[in-house]
């Protein structure tokens, strides 16, 4: 017998009703990309804020075949990525990975895998606040009218006062994207920088919010577009440094405090890429085989 | 050749449950004309404002406006979009508190950008521009462009709510007591800084107010209500100076005299 029959957990925890009731909402919201469906949201055994939504979602379409990632952060081991991962290894007896292109489902916070992911793949987000327009206009009833009736403009407002107050386009993460030409949607908190790969994307994207009972979705292939003005372009982030460990300039890198006299070095954030550039041998200034000679030699 | 009237409103009725807010009032607005609706609280005048600015449903009674491509069409049978595209673009509404008018937590330059952006305006740089235009226009200094209204006085607050709302070019601006709770000189400047306007950019107006004063300054036509009913209309200086009705008399013999 499997590990979820003794635990008489039904298969991914939520019973057949409620699965096919999020079913539905999927399919919905993959009929409509972009477009906030509402749904009936469970509680779940977990709070508010850690991902709720992301696991109704990931509980929903997961199956005996899949193998599943999970990534909190853009990092395999962190608390709440190492949690959602044993809670379906238990109650689901799925394989898990942290291989990005080994895996079938995965499950995000925050960030956005640096391994282009492929068709045949989904990616779950985990979504705090999934209404874009929610901080300049309060009410939903409003903001609905406002997606039914394409008033995007309140949106131009915010990026307007970014650009008054700091002088550019201020906005890092859940920057606001329209997509399919149709809905502004809320990217949920992942940084700028994963916007560009949302776009035409092979992979299927399904977002869950929990606490305010949400799904959305985009389709595989669509165009997702970033919100900007004409004189103030789309940019991503850049950083100065490459990655300590790997070497990787492309990559989105965290900065991690080392001592209090000011040293600090930067990381990849999705450790499974950067893990990976280690193993084919590229090395960054932290590796204690990092190679300086041979550095140098490439910046003469 | 008589001009085709802006907005043809026709017996409209708003009740309140058993209690009538405005009963069949009739009137005509011309493009380019000021129309004043005077009475004492209560009497219906911000019910008719509201109805007729398409905020409020009336239980009888229609509204045509003449929009700039098509035929006088009735605004309550207009479908949502229609609607609030009007209310973004050709027409304006000043409230009294222009807190409600006005988005509080981003900057007047973004405040003044707004309906600009709702059309299509992209360019950072042209909607900016424009703000401190309407800043100059509506005496503001520019240096105040990337504040936040909460950091304006009343009358400036009131100011910026014009310029926000005038930004789109309006055709017909709606105004419930614009300067209600202004002090008397703030009063003074806002309603020269509002005739000239009007007067430049050919603005229709209806305007609600309580202060005969203030209708004498603004308005070609007065409308007296009481109860819910108009008693009296015409032109403002023939009704303020020479009233028929019993209660336009009281009205304008209360006039406090310095």
């Amino acid at each position: 017998m499997s590990r979820f029959d003794d635990a008489a957990y039904n298969f991914a925890y939520l019973d057949e009703q409620t699965k096919r009731m999020i079913r539905r909402a999927l399919l919905k919201a993959v009929a409509i990309p972009g477009y906030q469906v509402p749904f009936a949201s469970r509680e779940m055994p977990m709070p508010y804020g850690w991902g709720t939504g992301g696991i109704q979602v990931t509980a929903a379409v997961i199956g005996p075949d899949d193998v599943l990632k999970v990534i909190d952060q853009g990092s395999d081991d962190t608390t709440n990525a190492v949690s959602i991962r044993k809670f379906f290894a238990k109650t689901t007896n799925v394989k898990t990975t942290e291989d990005t292109e080994k895996a079938s489902l995965i499950q995000i916070r925050h960030r956005v895998p640096e391994t282009p992911l492929k068709e045949g793949q989904i990616l779950v987000y985990q979504v705090p606040i999934p209404e874009p327009l929610r901080f300049l206009e309060p009410r939903e009833t409003e903001t609905r009218k406002m997606h039914a009736l394409e008033e995007y403009g309140l949106m131009h407002v915010k990026l307007y006062e970014d650009i008054s107050r700091h002088g550019d386009i201020a906005t890092t993460y859940a920057y606001p994207v329209m997509v399919g030409e149709r809905y502004v949607m809320d990217p949920s908190p992942t940084p700028k920088f994963d916007n560009p790969k949302m776009n035409q994307m092979p992979a299927l994207q399904l977002f869950g919010a929990g606490r305010e009972k949400r799904i959305y979705a985009i389709p595989p292939y669509t165009e997702v577009k970033s919100l900007d003005f004409e004189d103030y372009p789309f940019t991503i982030q850049k950083w100065e440094e490459a990655c300590a460990l790997c070497g990787e300039t492309e990559s989105f890198l965290d900065e991690v405090i080392l001592d209090d006299h000011g040293g600090r070095m930067f990381v990849c954030s999705d450790t499974h890429f950067c893990k990976t550039r280690r193993e084919q041998g590229h090395t960054g200034v932290q590796s204690p085989d990092f190679d300086r000679t041979s550095q140098e030699a490439i910046e003469q | 050749m008589t001009p085709t009237p802006l907005l043809n409103v026709d017996s409209l009725t708003v009740r309140y449950g058993a209690r009538i807010g405005c009963q069949d009032v009739c009137f005509d607005l011309y493009p380019g004309e000021v129309l004043g609706v005077v009475g004492e609280s209560g009497s219906g005048k911000s019910t008719l404002l509201n109805a007729v600015s398409g905020q409020l449903a009336p239980d009888s009674g229609k509204v045509l406006y003449k929009t700039r491509l098509n035929e006088p069409s009735n605004i309550y049978a207009m479908t949502g979009p229609d609607g609030r595209i009007l209310m973004r673009t050709d027409w304006a509404f000043v409230h009294q508190n222009p807190r409600d008018g006005l988005r509080m937590s981003v900057s007047a330059g973004a405040n003044i950008g707004e309906r600009l952006m709702g059309v299509g305006w992209r360019h950072y740089g042209e909607i900016r521009t424009a703000g401190l235009n309407w800043l100059e226009k509506v005496e503001i200094d520019e240096d105040r462009v990337d504040d936040l209204p909460s950091t304006f006085s009343g009358g400036m607050l009131q100011r910026l709510q014009i310029a926000r709302n005038l930004v789109s070019k309006p055709r017909l601006v709606f105004m419930d007591e614009p300067t209600g709770g202004l002090d008397v000189s703030v009063q003074a400047r806002l309603l020269d800084l509002l005739r000239g306007l009007v007067a430049d950019l050919g603005l229709s107006v209806m305007i609600v107010t309580h202060d005969l004063a203030v209708a004498r300054l603004l308005s070609h036509r007065l409308m007296v209500m009481q109860g819910g009913r108009v008693v009296e209309s015409g032109l403002t200086d023939q009704v303020l100076d020479d009233p028929q009705h019993p209660y336009s008399q009281l009205l304008v013999s209360s006039i406090l005299q310095v």
